[in-house]
């Protein structure tokens, strides 16, 4: 099945990152297909970030998202942008603190940027919360293959402070995420 | 052992370069296409090559023509505006037969346009941008993949015809990731070398003389100028001018079936698309999608030489439809070759052809 995953938040959050942590796991770790692709501009540094990807068990002809049909939004701007678009049947992960809006689709709230400053102390690992709260609420990847992915991707000597980001993503996503 | 990544396509195709034993690089940074330089610039040193950051495209291009004449395998890659101020010496590169290889990673022009979108705008310039009759060779990558291989297989051309080689790849390849095989070694063919008794201009059974770069021991002189067969200037008689440009254009063009690389899909349909670069990914979707035999696609990775004769492969074809991301480059080149109606259908803006709007077209025009 064809699933498009678009991530957005401002720049700086590592929304692109997490786009392509999560192609990596789906391409390399989950013996599935994917294409990451992202839009920026000249003005994008602070602005609204976007990234995306397509998974799918089939090789993948079209590469771009057309319609998502999950969301992880980060800001309130980022919402605004592209997010407010999403249609009923998608579903879309937030981060409660910094988007104040809700969409008309099936969402869950995931403190994970207070979640990030407070109980991991620091701010950075927010992303890494959001992708773990994505894969239980979700399934798109596997968790052993997003683990995988995520230590592939962080700085030597933060490996420890991510995959707890990560551990403590999958409890949000249970929790807040009962889709 | 090969080796898998999730990969973005610049670094792929930076990859590609190195596994087909590219040694230098000269450039300047360039939206959509630093991440080339970056790969280079990290990797180059570390593999005994050299990598230099140039003052500008101008210099960028000629520092490459002076590489490749040492015998080094050269690049360098570049987008719109970049690629207009190397146009001069592209025209010195095709008529003094250096091998070398410019990428293109196509951005919206014309002028500094749209840095970070995609476009498909170059696609005659890579052809017809220099002054003067000449010939080259150009490829169109659609995948992450394609980007290493087709890399490869670009560095593999330039040595084997001895002229400025195109991959002519666009933001959209150039920026998205996706799992890349990455074999342990590639071959390339190199230029042969120049025989004893041979001129270092004289065109052998192919047109392609043999290369004596410097310090290989022959005494050549390399000019931009009408040169004869020794590369000693002759401008003014009008059969050494003949002579040498006709060979120029003919090793390439009449090289055209061997250069050829394309994909053909159901050749007894009647409404062909012809496609090059990414819009190929956007027919495969929608061809996968219908499961309508009676749509056919064929899809070009070398666009130059134009391969004529790939038209001819589907008999039955009432009507051509030419998905492009501009407004109508290459159509031109389809439309001279056959009888049928020939349908640009032109996107500029940046965003590729959905597979929606390609049925509409169909629906349009079948």
């Amino acid at each position: 099945m064809r699933h498009e995953v678009r991530f957005s938040g401002y720049g700086g959050q590592g929304i692109i990152l997490s786009a392509v942590i999560l192609g990596r796991a789906a391409a390399l770790y989950d013996g599935k297909y994917a294409v990451q692709t992202q839009v920026y501009g000249p003005e994008a540094r602070g602005g609204a970030s976007m990234g995306q990807v397509v998974i799918d068990d089939a090789p993948i002809l079209y590469p771009e998202v057309t319609e998502p049909d999950i969301y992880i939004i980060m800001s309130q701007q980022g919402f605004e942008k592209y997010g407010v678009q999403a249609r009923e049947e998608a579903t879309m992960l937030l981060d409660s603190d910094l988007v104040r809006s809700r969409p008309i689709s099936r969402y869950c709230e995931v403190p994970a940027t207070a979640e990030a400053k407070g109980t991991l102390g620091r701010e950075i690992v927010a992303n890494i919360v959001m992708i773990g709260a994505l894969v239980t609420a979700t399934g798109v990847v596997s968790r052993e293959a997003i683990e995988r992915a995520v230590l592939d991707s962080v700085p030597k000597g933060t490996e420890n402070l991510n995959l707890k980001a990560l551990k403590r993503g999958f409890e949000l996503g249970e929790r807040a995420c009962n889709l | 052992m090969s080796r898998v990544e999730f990969m973005q396509g610049n670094v792929a195709c930076a990859e590609g370069a190195l596994a087909a034993g590219c040694r230098f690089f000269g450039g300047y940074p360039i939206t959509p296409s630093t991440e080339i330089a970056e790969t280079m610039a990290r990797r180059l040193p570390k593999a005994g090559g050299v990598f230099i950051s140039m003052e500008d495209e101008l210099a960028s291009i000629a520092a490459v023509i002076g590489a490749a004449w040492t015998g080094a395998r050269a690049m360098t890659a570049t987008s719109g505006p970049g690629f207009s101020l190397m146009m001069e010496n592209i025209g010195y590169a095709a008529m003094t037969e250096t091998p070398c290889v410019i990428v293109n990673i196509q951005r919206g022009g014309p002028s500094t346009g749209q840095p970070t979108r995609a476009a498909q705008g170059d696609m005659l310039q890579c052809r017809f941008g220099s002054h003067g009759d000449y010939s080259t060779i150009a490829i169109t990558p659609n995948s992450v993949q394609e980007m290493f291989d087709l890399t490869v297989k670009t560095f593999d051309l330039a040595d084997r015809f001895r002229v400025p080689t195109f991959l002519m790849a666009d933001e959209i390849v150039g920026h998205m990731r996706e799992r890349v095989t990455i074999p342990d070694a590639v071959e390339v063919a190199r230029s042969s070398p120049l025989a004893e008794g041979a001129l270092p201009f004289e065109g052998g059974d192919d047109g392609v003389p043999g290369f004596a770069p410097f310090g290989s021991g022959r005494s050549v002189h390399v000019t931009g100028l009408t040169h004869d067969e020794r590369g000693y200037p002759d401008t003014t008689d009008p059969e050494a001018h003949d002579r040498l440009v006709r060979r120029l254009v003919a090793k390439v063009e009449s090289a055209r079936r061997e250069i050829a690389d394309y994909e053909v899909t159901n050749l007894d349909a009647e409404t062909v698309f012809v496609t090059y670069g990414p819009p190929s990914r956007t027919v495969q979707q929608v061809m996968r999608d219908s499961q309508d035999d009676s749509i056919g696609h064929l899809r070009l990775r070398v666009v130059w030489p134009f391969p004529e004769f790939a038209l001819q492969e589907f008999p039955n074809a009432k009507v051509f439809l030419m998905p492009e991301l501009n407004m109508g480059q290459m159509v031109r080149e389809v439309q001279r070759h056959v009888d049928q109606p020939v349908i640009s259908i032109p996107k500029i803006g940046g965003e590729l052809h959905t597979p929606a709007e390609l049925v509409q077209a169909l629906e349009a025009h079948r």
